[in-house]
């Protein structure tokens, strides 16, 4: 553990859904804000700085529009960051906020990410034809579905495994009131009755378009109470997107932010001493993928950690009982939202979704080309 | 707190145009070649890296991510990238190694302001609601707290021209800056307007560039500079975005951010102020009576967006190395009329 | 898409047009404040220290709380600062010259900024008297006030708004910004290397590997590839996708192929479609050869290659290719 004592006090969310017609940009990240104050029972006056993060700026076609919100995030007068990393920024940015409090330099940090894609259409600010570059004409989801394949190939998996993984998430959605899908009467069957979208990638393994925010506010030692969630480590890694030789389905900047994690955490069988991850599955085979990736199985065992059904809540490592990003993905958010799952399941907050005696949690995200990682892990125990 | 000190710094000819891609790669190789040269490190030495720069800049989402190629970000790095100016990316890799986590930081910002018609990409950072829809342009918002300012007597046209002198004399000596040297303020002030009440001399010129810095603590510091920058005092803070609603001829968040860094009196000051009255504003918000503003040329004579702010805490940094000053503060901004602003100050010890 | 050699020497460029209507929602007040300017009435929010701000503001700048006292305030207002446009833009107020200004509305604590139409800068001032000049078909925009002008309220006849039956809760923001956008030297030698029909990649002279497109900096090692290596236009699929997804700017009808192609000599695959035989054909390892469009359609561009279709060559061994996934 490197510097200070941090901790997560409270974490807030919206009601994440395709179309948040009824807020304007400050709105929608309000209502994360105030109710992660409310969780940390903390007021505007206690908070020292506010760190923002979101993915690119022409999803909502303003630039850097954490200047324009400076008011509405209580940030007028206050240290006021902004974190762009991708598809991972969620978690930077949570990585960022526990930073300031680790290096000494604040003692309650607010830390905030949203994505309101309804303001423009994430395909379009995603695909603008860019001179000289040939258009894949592959969509949204070609990116990954070859890298997909390429799991399936070198495992081994039985084709069902992708299918398991988003029928088990969709349920856990229908658990949390947060969540954009809820989905309780989901079944394998009928994810495998969907269209196949990007073969092998059908309809129900991928995630949704959405309008959300994600708040939490990390304390010091001094002015953290009990049932907190205490930061135990923080990791990032990035590599380029593409280069000759890259491993793409299981990159080393995954790899590496995860053997540093578990190595400051202090944890050396992350599958025995972790109660619960929130990993960022934006396709459902990504489960079983980054599994391998983090340590939690080995190389092309990830899937039969998912086949066996452990990863269920009730399993030995519950993997997004919040329902994931399956079931929500308001993009820059996303990230953040899996930390603040990590750090509500050791504060024992997480309602019809709370994995009973869950004291080591771990959250995660990335993004680019599967090139940007975050990670933290949280604890109920407050570090000695 | 842990000592850092800025111990390597490069930068890009300040250019009016180059004609390499957005993601800055073209302009960062050679850089990062320098500031790494100056220090005898490569990038297996950099514990943390950090990096500014802007898609709206870029005209492209995502933009940042291919900077990283000009790194040879493989084996992977611990990184992280700030959607601001470079100097915010300075003060993240400060903090990171606050942390203890790691010795040394390299921070690196670039902008092709180029590529877009800049004043009206600015538009982009307006409230997008009540003003961007009208397309006010950076340099109608600047002209705005000009006048302000011109009302009140805060400043006047002739000590306007003469920031704009002062910094293109000084440019003379700077071998990267894109304008140097200068007519007399008088005839600058036969000029017509472009955004009356400013001239094109009250304006800080269309500049490609990029620059890199490299933090050390400690002992590492001391070891690859004989006379380290060390950051006494480095913070940000950021003011109502709402133009109408704050006395633009004043920067409470730079007056904050100077009281948070520590900052009393200082030999050199390096001020990111892209308009020559804020560069008079901020001198009068910081009090800065007798101090050595912008030795550089300042942005006034070469302002890469999101690297300009960078510089600063570079060029600052380099005015220690070199002996000329024992203390100095750099100061960087963002967003419209100075609503964020950050102050870092330095010194050297002997 | 225009190509235009800028400096024929290094890089080309091209235009990068960015065009969207962004669809603003917004919220309980932004959105009673829009309503108020379709039936031309300005309302003003009341801040926690008294303060009524115009525009209306959700939370107060000074302590974040959410603010619900609604002010009336006049038309008319007086002009704190101003600067002069003389070249106006797309988008802007008017299209003459004109002068940007902060304006205090009677009865507002703060400035809303807006044009004033006045003939030359000679005819602004600050304190300067000022009222609204209505659009003459309100929508519920910022752009309902088409600017201001001199004089006093109650003067003009067309402020006599209609009450609207149903409250504005969206707006549709237009974003038009054009930009030059260039590819690297390296780049550009090999886009020019297509309009020839050759596939030109580069060696980097640190790791040995060969990229296509080569590289302005290459990624693993931080500096530019060179020496040129002309290969060949067939190779090896690593992995695909079936395409079976219908989406905006699609070209081709669903079901198709986009795979991953390792050219032989490369060191690093491309993306690229698979025609040329059932979807359900397509394999990992399968070699395939490129279909390049007719001659007189080549530009700088991989679309020159129309596809890429099987070869008819044994697969390739797994072992060959396992290192590009």
């Amino acid at each position: 553990m490197a510097g200070q004592l941090a901790a997560v006090i409270g974490t807030g969310q919206t009601d994440h859904t395709a179309k948040r017609l009824d807020v304007s940009m400050a709105g929608l990240c309000r209502e994360a804000v105030d109710r992660a104050l409310a969780d940390a029972n903390v007021d505007w006056p206690d908070i020292d700085a506010v760190v923002v993060g979101k993915a690119p700026d022409m999803f909502e076609g303003v630039m850097m529009p954490e200047l324009f919100l400076a008011d509405a995030l209580g940030a007028n007068g206050k240290p006021l960051l902004r974190v762009h990393t991708a598809g991972s920024v969620g978690g930077s940015t949570a990585n960022v906020a526990a930073s300031l409090v680790q290096g000494g330099v604040h003692k309650r940090v607010l830390a905030i990410a949203f994505e309101k894609q309804s303001e423009s259409n994430a395909m379009w600010a995603l695909s603008i034809p860019t001179p000289f570059v040939m258009p894949v004409h592959a969509g949204a989801g070609g990116y990954f579905a070859p890298h997909v394949r390429s799991y399936i190939r070198r495992s081994g998996a039985p084709t069902h495994v992708g299918a398991m993984v988003a029928a088990k998430d969709r349920r856990n959605g229908a658990l949390n009131p947060h969540a954009h899908l809820k989905q309780p009467d989901i079944t394998v069957e009928s994810v495998q009755a969907s269209k196949m979208l990007w073969d092998p990638i059908r309809y129900d393994e991928t995630c949704p378009s959405s309008d959300g925010a994600c708040a939490v506010v990390i304390a010091d030692s001094s002015t953290a109470g009990e049932g907190a969630a205490w930061i135990t480590a923080t990791a990032m890694r990035t590599e380029p997107t593409t280069f000759a030789g890259r491993d793409q389905v299981n990159p080393q900047a995954g790899r590496d932010a995860a053997a540093a994690l578990w190595r400051r955490a202090g944890i050396s069988d992350p599958l025995a001493e972790v109660d619960v991850a929130e990993i960022y599955v934006p396709f459902s085979w990504f489960e079983p993928m980054w599994l391998e990736n983090l340590g939690f199985m080995p190389l092309g065992e990830g899937w039969k950690l998912t086949e066996s059904g452990e990863t269920e809540i009730g399993g030995t490592l519950p993997v997004n009982p919040s329902g994931g990003v399956l079931s929500s993905n308001p993009i820059g958010a996303s990230g953040m939202i899996r930390f603040a799952e990590a750090a509500m399941q050791v504060m024992h907050r997480a309602g019809a979704h709370q994995v009973p005696d869950a004291r080591t949690a771990m959250g995660h995200a990335y993004g680019g080309g599967s090139q940007y990682f975050a990670m933290w892990t949280v604890s109920s125990i407050k570090p000695s | 707190m842990r000592d850092v000190a800025v111990v390597g710094f490069a930068q890009a000819p300040a250019v009016r145009q180059t004609h390499g891609t957005t993601n800055g790669v073209e302009m960062l190789v050679p850089v990062f070649r320098e500031v790494f040269d100056s220090v005898g490190l490569s990038k297996g030495d950099i514990g943390f890296w950090c990096s500014g720069s802007s898609d709206y800049v870029a005209g492209r989402a995502f933009s940042f991510i291919a900077a990283v190629d000009a790194i040879g970000a493989f084996p992977p790095i611990n990184e992280s990238h700030v959607e601001s100016d470079a100097a915010w990316a300075l003060y993240e890799a400060w903090v990171k190694i606050q942390t203890g986590e790691v010795d040394t930081a390299l921070v690196y910002g670039f902008g092709k302001s180029s590529a877009g018609k800049l004043r009206r990409v600015m538009t982009m950072q307006l409230d997008p609601y009540t003003v961007g829809p009208l397309w006010p342009d950076s340099l109608g918002i600047a002209g705005l707290q000009a006048r302000a300012g011109l009302d009140q007597g805060a400043w006047t046209e002739e000590e306007m021209a003469a920031v704009a002198v002062r910094s293109r004399t000084d440019a003379l000596d700077n071998p990267l800056a894109q304008l140097k040297g200068s007519d007399s303020a008088e005839s600058l002030l036969q000029q017509p307007y472009i955004a009356n009440p400013l001239r094109k001399h009250d304006c800080a010129p269309i500049t490609d560039g990029a620059a890199a810095i490299i933090l050390a603590a400690g002992d590492r510091a001391r070891e690859l500079r004989s006379r380290p920058a060390w950051i006494t005092g480095i913070a940000h803070r950021i003011d109502s975005a709402n133009l109408g609603g704050r006395d633009l001829t004043k920067s409470p968040s730079t007056v904050a951010a100077a009281r948070d860094a520590g900052f009393s009196h200082v030999d050199v000051a390096e001020l990111h102020a892209p308009f020559t009255h804020q560069e008079l504003l901020l001198r009068k918000e910081l009090s800065l009576n007798g101090t050595r503003i912008n030795p550089s040329g300042g942005p006034l004579c070469g302002n890469p967006m999101f690297a300009a702010g960078l510089i600063r805490i570079g060029e600052a940094a380099r005015q220690v190395w070199d002996g000329n000053a024992d203390s100095a503060l750099a100061h960087a901004t963002s967003g419209p009329a100075l609503q964020q602003n950050l102050v870092c100050v330095m010194e050297g010890r002997d | 898409m225009r190509t235009c050699f800028t400096h024929l020497v290094t890089s080309l460029s091209a235009p990068l047009n960015l065009a969207f209507d962004y669809t603003r929602s917004l919220g309980p007040v932004l959105g009673r404040f829009m309503t108020g300017l379709r039936e031309r009435r300005i309302e003003g929010i009341r801040g926690t220290d008294g303060r009524v701000h115009v525009p209306p503001v959700e939370f107060d700048p000074v302590t974040a709380r959410r603010l619900t006292e609604w002010v009336p305030v006049s038309t008319a207002g007086t002009v704190t600062t101003w600067s002069w446009v003389s070249e106006p833009d797309e988008g802007q107020p008017l299209n003459r010259p004109f002068a940007w200004a902060l304006i205090k509305l009677d009865g507002a604590d703060t400035a809303l900024l807006h044009a004033v139409d006045v003939a030359s800068p000679d005819d602004m001032s600050t304190g300067m008297r000022v009222r609204v000049r209505w659009a003459a078909e309100p929508v519920g925009s910022i752009h309902d006030i088409a600017c201001f002008e001199p004089g006093e309220a109650g003067e003009d006849p067309a402020a006599q708004g209609e009450p609207v039956a149903e409250p504005i809760s969206m707006a549709i923001t237009p974003v038009r910004l054009n930009y030059m956008h260039s590819a690297s030297p390296e780049e550009s030698k090999y886009l020019r290397g297509l309009a020839e029909g050759r596939l030109l990649g580069q060696r980097c002279p640190a790791c040995q590997k060969v990229y296509i497109p080569p590289r302005g900096s290459c990624p693993t090692d931080g500096v530019p590839t060179v020496d040129e290596i002309e290969l060949p236009d067939r190779g090896t699929v690593t992995t695909f996708c079936i395409v079976n997804v219908p989406f905006f700017g699609q070209r081709l009808t669903p079901p198709y192929v986009a795979a991953y192609i390792l050219l032989d000599g490369a060191d690093i695959a491309f993306q690229h479609l698979v025609l040329g035989c059932d979807a359900s054909e397509v394999r990992m390892g399968m070699r395939v050869k490129a279909h390049w469009r007719p001659r007189d359609q080549w530009t700088t561009s991989l679309e020159n290659i129309d596809h890429f279709e099987p070869s008819g060559e044994p697969d390739a061994a797994f072992e060959t290719y396992s290192q590009h996934l």
